[in-house]
């Protein structure tokens, strides 16, 4: 093809850590999940170009692997925010209030569990049990945790993270 | 001063998060700056139980519990402690009894009480060192198994011992490790189910993190009872941390000669991995697992054929949890006659517990099998948080029930508590007072199993959707008179109809609701009113203008800027009840009482 981009003679980095990933598990039994966890750990989500990509490479159809992508809760289609919220509802935190941090949290962002802020600046999202019941109810941001929460508590947590 | 102490620092999940990995750092250098470093060591353990009064430390070999330790508070305690040999008070537990502090961990109720034969390395040893776990008798019972006994002999011994299934259903662990014994083929597996989805149980991964050789250790016993040579170990991707610790564990094993081909120079060979599920709690359920680590969604099938025939890539398999695996060392290192002094008639040896909720000592626990729910809410939980009452505890999870006051004096072992409705499921107890709303529960729960049900089987997927929206409208106060015989037939054509043990014991929390908290489902119905002042929907805030004082500090802390008013202007403070979230947090910040609810 004529009138070649001089960027198509670099290789994405990302690429080849994906690549590397399918080749040392292409041979295994069973090697699709742990390929979707290490090219999500790369791209920080599953892009459609990527999906596509492993299913080349191990001939698994699209279909067959976006059901597996969709079944669980780890994987996901979207990018995330620069700030991850993990709002923690296990039945520790529930039965001590974290039903009313969640609220304050979706109404201080305006945004809905599993949705990412308009500026990109926080995603959120309610998960089953971070276990740290003992400091119940507790929130985790970008994997920092905050605990012995209180509604009048999140506005200053959610200051620190730009 | 005492020659050779250790400081455990706990750094399992929970203490991690309350800040006690700058601790360790901290305490090293102060321990470098002061000279001890030969006779003091430190050492990061998995969790000591004690989540609650997290970070704990505990210094050895005099057993002093620290509590709640910060950073600032470390070289008070290495001045005080370890040079002059006295107590830093103000850090110790206090008894609610006495009021006084306790420094032993022998007196103090939460241990004392405990009998821990699988935490027994967890808090004590470090997961990451492999000398820690032989030299407490470490990989002594595969070395027995190998070298003295034959599979049938190891087998037999584990029936004996009559341990039971610790996942959940109670299943004899010898007789599902005989029956794929039995099947004939040229290759088995054996499977580690570490898939611990159940909101409020910990102990799985507390095992994992602080003491994974003993978990290697028993499928190392199982795979050679069976004839299996290959293991996976499914766990979460959400525990990062036990996952860490399982792969170091395996790397030292198979260093130090444990794992791999010719174990011991005995001919046996067993390779072990670890899976980590990509979230999916239905994939607990042991075909879904299975289909998990095949790398297919993780939907559970129809058995038989059951596993122990056909199960991972269509070869005999054993799955086991994490706890059931870890019981098996010792068992097979002491005896099945050990092992059976402890625990009730049909069920025998220890159970971890993990003490949630309203409960004082937040935490993990170990008891033997009979221990009554009483003995461990009030003597090792120490009762109820802020001196209020006891409503209900909730049993093994989304998948158990809620049991109130009357039956406390229940022994808890797996028989009795199916009886009462509930179930020791993976081994959550979640405490609930007086504020705990139980429809609120029950919704929480089928939220939970809602979204969780794979799709598979219709009854599962249509009905806990169904009976989620009906518990929603009674907490929000649109219930109707016939719900509750809706939800009960619901209830029990879907425990009758799933697939699965998920969609047959998701309306657990319901029956058992209805069962003994009926009358709150009622005053929903009937009166629009919610008894434990819990449900959004059915109250309101309003301030006295009488009693405001016009302080503002209900204003600068509502979280939603709902309440206004002015001093200078002298116009009370009001609740915009449209914005209100409903929090509670002007009631508990004013001073004067004027905020009042409905």
């Amino acid at each position: 093809m004529g009138g070649a981009c001089c960027c198509e003679n670099l290789v994405d980095p990302k690429q080849i850590e994906l690549d590397e990933i399918i080749n040392k598990h292409k041979y295994d039994n069973g090697p699709l999940i742990p390929i979707l966890q290490g090219a999500q750990e790369v791209y920080g989500y599953l892009p459609a170009h990527v999906i596509k990509h492993i299913s080349k490479a191990i001939r698994i159809p699209v279909a067959r692997i976006y059901g597996v992508v969709t079944f669980y809760a780890q994987f996901r289609l979207t990018p995330v925010g620069r700030n991850l919220i993990n709002i923690c509802l296990g039945t520790a935190c529930h039965v001590r209030g974290g039903a009313k941090i969640v609220e304050t949290i979706e109404k201080e962002l305006k945004i809905k569990d599993g949705a990412t802020t308009e500026d990109g600046r926080f995603t959120l999202e309610v998960i089953a049990c971070i276990g740290a019941c003992g400091l119940a109810p507790v929130i985790s941001i970008n994997n920092e945790v905050h605990g012995r929460l209180s509604p009048d508590k999140i506005a200053g947590i959610l200051a620190k993270y730009e | 001063m005492a020659e050779n102490q250790r400081i455990l620092v706990c750094a399992g999940t929970g203490c991690a998060s309350s800040g006690a990995l700058p601790i360790i750092d901290i305490l090293i250098d102060e321990i470098k700056r002061q000279g001890l470093e030969e006779t003091v060591s430190v050492v990061g353990t998995g969790c000591q139980g004690f989540c609650e009064k997290g970070p704990t430390l505990v210094i050895e070999p005099q057993q002093i519990l620290y509590t709640r330790v910060k950073g600032e508070d470390v070289a008070e305690i290495i001045e005080q402690e370890l040079v002059k040999g006295e107590r830093v008070e103000r850090l110790l537990l206090v008894d609610q009894e006495t009021q006084k502090p306790v420094s032993s961990m022998a007196d103090i109720n939460f241990f004392a009480k405990q009998h821990r034969i699988v935490l027994h390395n967890c808090g004590v040893i470090d997961p990451k060192k492999i000398e820690d776990y032989t030299a407490r008798e470490g990989y002594k019972a595969i070395e027995k198994a190998l070298k003295e006994m034959s599979p049938e002999d190891a087998l037999e011994e584990v029936k004996k011992s009559g341990l039971r299934g610790r996942g959940g259903a109670g299943f004899p662990t010898g007789l599902k490790w005989g029956f794929c014994r039995a099947t004939p083929s040229d290759k088995k597996y054996i499977i580690c189910n570490a898939d611990e989805g159940d909101p409020g149980a910990f102990m799985d991964r507390s095992v994992l993190e602080g003491d994974p050789h003993s978990v290697i250790e028993g499928m190392l016993i199982g795979a050679y009872a069976i004839g299996a040579d290959e293991g996976y170990i499914y766990c979460r991707a959400e525990y990062p941390l036990a996952i860490k610790h399982l792969g170091i564990a395996i790397k030292q094993a198979e260093e130090a000669g444990y794992l791999g081909d010719n174990i011991l120079g005995s001919g046996f060979n067993f390779h072990l991995k670890v899976f980590e599920g990509a979230g999916a709690f239905v994939c607990g359920e042991e075909t879904a697992l299975m289909a998990s680590i095949e790398g297919k969604r993780g939907m559970p099938r129809v058995r038989p054929p059951f596993p122990a025939v056909s199960g991972l890539w269509g070869k005999p398999t054993n799955v086991n949890n994490v706890e059931t695996w870890s019981n098996v060392p010792h068992i097979l290192r002491k005896g099945a006659e050990w092992y059976t002094q402890f625990g009730t008639e049909k069920s025998k040896g220890t159970k971890i517990f993990a003490l949630t909720g309203k409960v004082n000592n937040t935490g993990l626990v170990e008891v033997p099998m009979g221990t009554t729910l009483r003995e461990i809410i009030f003597d090792i939980g120490d009762g109820i948080q802020g001196g209020k009452k006891f409503k209900a505890v909730q049993i093994g999870g989304p998948s158990g029930g809620c049991l109130p006051e009357d039956m406390l004096d229940l022994a808890v072992d797996y028989d009795t508590l199916t009886q009462a409705g509930a179930m020791v499921g993976s081994g959550g107890l979640v405490i609930m007072d007086e504020t705990t709303c139980m429809v609120d529960i029950a919704r929480y729960f089928l939220n939970f199993t809602k979204k969780e049900s794979c799709g598979k089987c219709t009854p599962c997927r249509e009905g806990t959707t169904r009976m989620y929206e009906i518990l929603d409208r009674i907490t929000k106060g649109e219930g109707k008179e016939e719900d509750l015989d809706t939800l009960e037939n619901l209830a029990l054509t879907i425990k009758e109809t799933s697939l699965c043990a998920l969609g047959q014991s998701a309306p657990n929390p319901i029956l058992a609701t209805l069962k003994y908290f009926r009358h709150e489902y009622e005053a929903h119905i009937r009166d629009h009113k919610c008894p434990a002042h819990n449900c959004s929907a059915l109250l309101s805030y309003t301030i006295d203008a009488e009693k405001c004082k016009m302080c503002s500090l209900c204003a600068k802390n509502c979280p939603v800027n709902c309440i206004t008013g002015d001093k200078k202007t002298n116009t009370p403070y009001v609740i915009d009840e449209d914005k209100c979230i409903k929090c509670g947090t002007c009631m508990d910040k004013c001073k004067f009482g004027a905020v009042t609810r409905a």
